[in-house]
């Protein structure tokens, strides 16, 4: 995986996917924060929806286009464009350009994919953050999503965020790289056997010990504290940037 | 196999709902799972012998009209008979041919999924021929009437317990025991009086060498090498696509294959043929026989992205690696191929109306894709599959078959959402106004039965940033 | 019918790779280990003892003492070998000079269409040489032939192959140079690691479900 990272930019574009906006906004807004407490000026275009990527992975490829194009016009200067998903981040990384494999305009596109990074590492090798932690001890695990491990790869980046917060202990699952059962669509689509690997994510997650489980992507998130609340499992799912501002912030 | 009454989304549940099969499939991939990471330690090599699987497979695909042409001369030269098949039907009836020419009434047989594909054991019974699968696996669920789960390990679907329970059943004269080592010791002694008394012995291929004609076999138990040496004629079938260009493009694929398969360095034999038996020689075929099937890859070969699907080696690690499979095993997916590869492959070669079920069955986690030794972008060849079910005009056969008006629709209102702001804030408005106490039908009732239903927020982050003074530019 | 359908087959074939549209990478191949000879030695005894091989090095001069102790030791009943080639020469000398408490020598009568109720049922041991060895991958090369032929290798439930630690090869690739082997493919050629095995129950390793239960190794150092 090619990684190149700008050195700290005066702004940065933030997207703040469809999820976050209309589920997990808190989320979003810790991230926009944590980016702005380093000292950058976080532009957050009015016009930004969503990713494509549930029309791309359902079989829906011109509207996933239409969709991605809205983005495309939308965060048109060069600042880097910040994503608090690994999954959405690596809609727009990797699959853009295959999206538009065909267009006229696919340099410009390119383009637009090297300015996509996820939050976390971004944080972690742009902005070089360093956090305080200000919380009470507290015992957590992360959930990498699929996107954020194999098309961000940016899995260690997360979890080296937490490992600086010293009064977090970080027990990690046992199965880290396996899938949670979310997948958008798949969810829905073929419930049973989505259910039965949330099923055993949630088991992997309990057996840690953790009070609190951290991810980089809200759609996991969705569907394991969904899933966990259904369950009557007492453990809380939360977004890593909401985790980061609350134990940094005070 | 279910063809006819292939209902995927049946077989899930039942899948599912057999413990002891979760469980078995459970133990077993996590078993070929360390063992491919242990023999892949080294990161950056890995990558490079991935990309030089991937280098001899294109390769040979792109010349592969050249090639399989060479090979023909080559096997010609060398003494091996072969014969072309475009349809399973044919290759079946080729081989019936020269059983009957020999008189042949038994077959010793090797394992070979492209028989599988033929349903070959099936249609030599119905013509009065006895055919003794004797890999272990195989043997094992021959016996119990059953069909391969998995390309690599047939029977990983049982435990010792059943196994236990059919040998002593199905197996004259054979005491119960729960012993491994004493079930392959019965199976051994079985096995072996039937290679002896075989008239003809049949295998696959693993690699055909088109510049020196040579057949290469992978295995481990021997059964292999005992049914292309021990009985006087051997028959090899092969996909088409099984060519290699060179004998160097022998090594990496063949390290490639055994580390992937099954975590080895190298298996037990890797078994080379390049002649039948010669004058003077005391042992191996006569004669020996290589048929080439087509059944549908000449087609796939057309479409430079769906064409990736022939790389494929068949080491069966997408299925160790894939959350889905895993779960619900090889006969959930009601072909010969299952798991990821199984899910661009079948549909290429039954039709996505036929089979288009198992092409939902996936999350895209990107697992097989990252372990595949030969590269093959599954998850975006699923994501091709899943385009050609909806698409009228698409080229895989069956394309279109779940072309329907509300789901367009819905679609069509997606995106018509997501290009107007406006009517984004305004949908959700409306899903707040609801105040999450949206019907439980349709999604959301798939959704929420394990989960509860996501609460919208009361105020979207495009509401909050804007309260809250961030630049929008 | 066979040929149509192979004119059937190529005029599909010939227009679908036509339109091209390969992307072939390019990778540097694998780089060369340079062991030295005892290093390989090490290497390749020690992968296929992790298969259970049982390995022997011994000096080339004294190896034949080293099988008739093994021989006499496991109580070995009929051991077949290959007249005319060196390793059985060198086994047939060894016997001539005293064979109490071996095994009885046998050689390949006839052919196999012969041969197969003694090979199957009343053999021991197979003993046969080999072309060289791969150190990477620990596996021997075995070429048989006429004289030395191919179930020698399979049937009888101990196979014992013969070495020569100077013919052991850093990696299959540099075997198949060094010897030429697309210019003259024998009949038959053959990898073995070690004993026939199986995990196709339960994943649990057993060992000789179809070919040898036991492979013995001797390496021959100068």
């Amino acid at each position: 995986m090619d990684k190149r990272y700008p050195d700290k930019p005066d702004t940065v574009y933030f997207f703040g996917t469809c999820l976050v906006d209309a589920v997990y906004p808190e989320a979003g807004m810790a991230a926009i924060r944590l980016l702005q407490r380093e000292g950058v000026r976080v532009v957050f275009p009015q016009n930004q929806s969503c990713c494509g990527q549930p029309a791309y992975n359902s079989g829906f490829p011109d509207e996933a286009r239409a969709v991605a194009r809205q983005q495309l016009d939308t965060f048109t200067r060069d600042y880097p464009i910040v994503v608090p998903s690994g999954s959405c981040a690596g809609m727009m990384k990797r699959h853009y350009p295959m999206l538009f494999a065909h267009d006229r305009d696919l340099n410009r596109i390119r383009a637009f994919s090297n300015r996509i990074f996820e939050l976390t590492e971004f944080l972690v090798h742009s902005l070089k953050i360093e956090l305080e932690d200000r919380g009470d001890p507290i015992h957590v695990t992360w959930h990498s999503s699929c996107h954020a491990a194999r098309e961000m790869g940016v899995t260690e980046d997360s979890k080296y965020l937490v490992r600086q917060l010293q009064h977090v202990t970080l027990t990690e699952l046992e199965k880290e790289r396996e899938c949670c059962g979310f997948g958008g669509t798949f969810a829905v689509k073929q419930p049973a056997i989505s259910a039965a690997m949330v099923t055993d994510k949630i088991a992997d997650i309990r057996s840690t010990g953790a009070a609190r489980v951290l991810s980089g992507d809200c759609g996991c998130l969705m569907n394991i504290t969904g899933a966990m609340e259904h369950g009557g499992v007492g453990i809380r799912g939360q977004h890593i940037a909401e985790f980061l501002w609350e134990r940094t912030n005070g | 196999m279910a063809e006819q009454s292939f209902d995927f989304q049946k077989n899930v549940d039942t899948a599912l709902a057999d413990t002891q099969l979760r469980a078995n499939f459970a133990y077993a991939m996590s078993t070929l799972y360390q063992k491919r990471k242990a023999v892949f330690a080294d990161k950056a090599e890995t990558e490079r012998l991935r990309e030089i699987g991937n280098a001899v497979r294109q390769r040979a695909l792109s010349k592969l009209p050249e090639l399989l042409e060479k090979l023909e001369k080559k096997c010609t030269e060398n003494g091996i008979q072969v014969h072309w098949a475009e349809t399973t039907d044919e290759a079946n009836r080729i081989i019936l041919d020269i059983m009957n020419r020999h008189d042949a009434k038994r077959m010793a047989k090797g394992k070979s999924m492209v028989s599988e594909e033929m349903h070959l054991n099936k249609f030599l019974e119905e013509h009065g021929k006895e055919v003794m699968e004797t890999d272990l696996g195989e043997y094992i669920i021959q016996l119990a009437g059953e069909t391969p789960s998995h390309i690599i390990v047939p029977a990983v679907h049982k435990n010792k317990d059943q196994i236990a329970r059919l040998f002593h059943e199905k197996i004259p004269g054979a005491p119960y025991t729960e012993k491994v080592e004493e079930l392959n010791a019965l199976a051994r002694k079985t096995l072996r009086e039937k290679f002896q008394h075989a008239d003809i012995g049949l295998s696959g291929v693993n690699m055909a060498v088109a510049e020196t004609g040579t057949l290469c076999l992978v295995e481990n138990e021997g059964n292999g090498r005992m049914c292309t040496t021990v009985p006087p004629v051997h028959v090899a079938v092969m996909g088409l696509e099984k060519v290699v260009e060179k004998l160097s493009d022998v090594p990496p694929v063949l390290r490639l294959l055994t580390g992937s398969a099954t975590g080895q360095i190298i298996t037990t034999y890797f078994n080379m043929i390049t002649t039948p038996r010669k004058p003077g020689e005391k042992d191996g075929p006569k004669e020996v026989h290589l048929v080439i099937l087509d059944n549908g890859r000449s087609t796939i070969l057309r479409d430079p992205e769906l064409r990736q699907t022939l790389q494929c080696i068949r080491c069966g690690t997408c299925l160790n690696h894939c959350p889905v499979y895993t779960r619900i095993g090889g006969h959930a997916y009601g072909f010969v191929y299952p798991g990821p590869i199984g899910k661009i492959l079948t549909p290429q070669m039954e039709g996505l109306e036929k089979t288009g079920g198992i092409v939902s069955a996936s999350s895209l986690c990107n697992a097989c894709e990252e372990v595949c030794p030969v590269k093959i972008p599954i998850p975006e060849l699923i994501r091709r599959m899943r385009n050609e079910s909806y698409d009228p005009k698409g080229t895989v056969s069956g394309h279109g078959y779940k072309w329907n008006l509300p789901e367009v629709l819905i679609w069509k209102a997606w995106a018509l959402a997501n290009r107007y702001p406006k009517l984004n804030e305004l949908a959700l408005k409306a899903g707040g106004l609801f105040g999450n106490r949206f019907p439980k039908i349709g999604p959301l009732r798939q959704w929420t039965r394990v989960r509860t239903a996501p609460r919208l927020s009361g105020k979207s982050l495009h509401e909050m940033v804007k309260a809250e003074g961030v630049d929008h530019e | 019918m066979s040929e149509s359908a192979r004119e059937r087959i190529f005029s599909k074939l010939r227009p679908a790779v036509a339109a091209g549209r390969f992307d072939i990478p390019s990778p540097e191949p694998p780089p060369r280990p340079e062991w030295t000879r005892s290093e390989k030695v090490e290497k390749l005894k020690a992968l296929m003892e992790a298969v259970r091989s049982e390995v022997h090095v011994v000096k080339a001069d004294a190896w034949t003492d080293a099988l008739k102790a093994l021989a006499r030791r496991r109580g070995f009943k009929t051991l077949l070998y290959a007249p005319g080639t060196p390793v059985g020469d060198a086994v047939k000398q060894a016997w001539s000079e005293g064979s109490g408490g071996l095994p009885a020598l046998r050689t390949y009568e006839g052919t196999i269409e012969n041969y197969k109720d003694t090979l199957f049922h009343d053999t021991d041991v197979g003993i046969t040489s080999t072309r060289g060895g791969i150190a990477e991958s620990g596996a021997l090369i075995l070429w048989p032939d006429a004289a030395e032929p191919r179930l020698m290798s399979l049937i009888p439930p101990i196979h014992i192959a013969v070495l020569e630690a100077d013919k052991i090869y850093g990696t299959f690739i540099e075997a198949m140079e060094a010897m030429a082997w697309p210019e003259q493919m024998p009949t038959n050629a053959l990898l073995i690691s070690g004993p026939s095995k199986t995990a196709d129950i339960e994943m649990t390793l057993a060992f000789g479900v179809h070919g040898p239960k036991e492979l013995i190794v001797f390496i021959l150092e100068p």
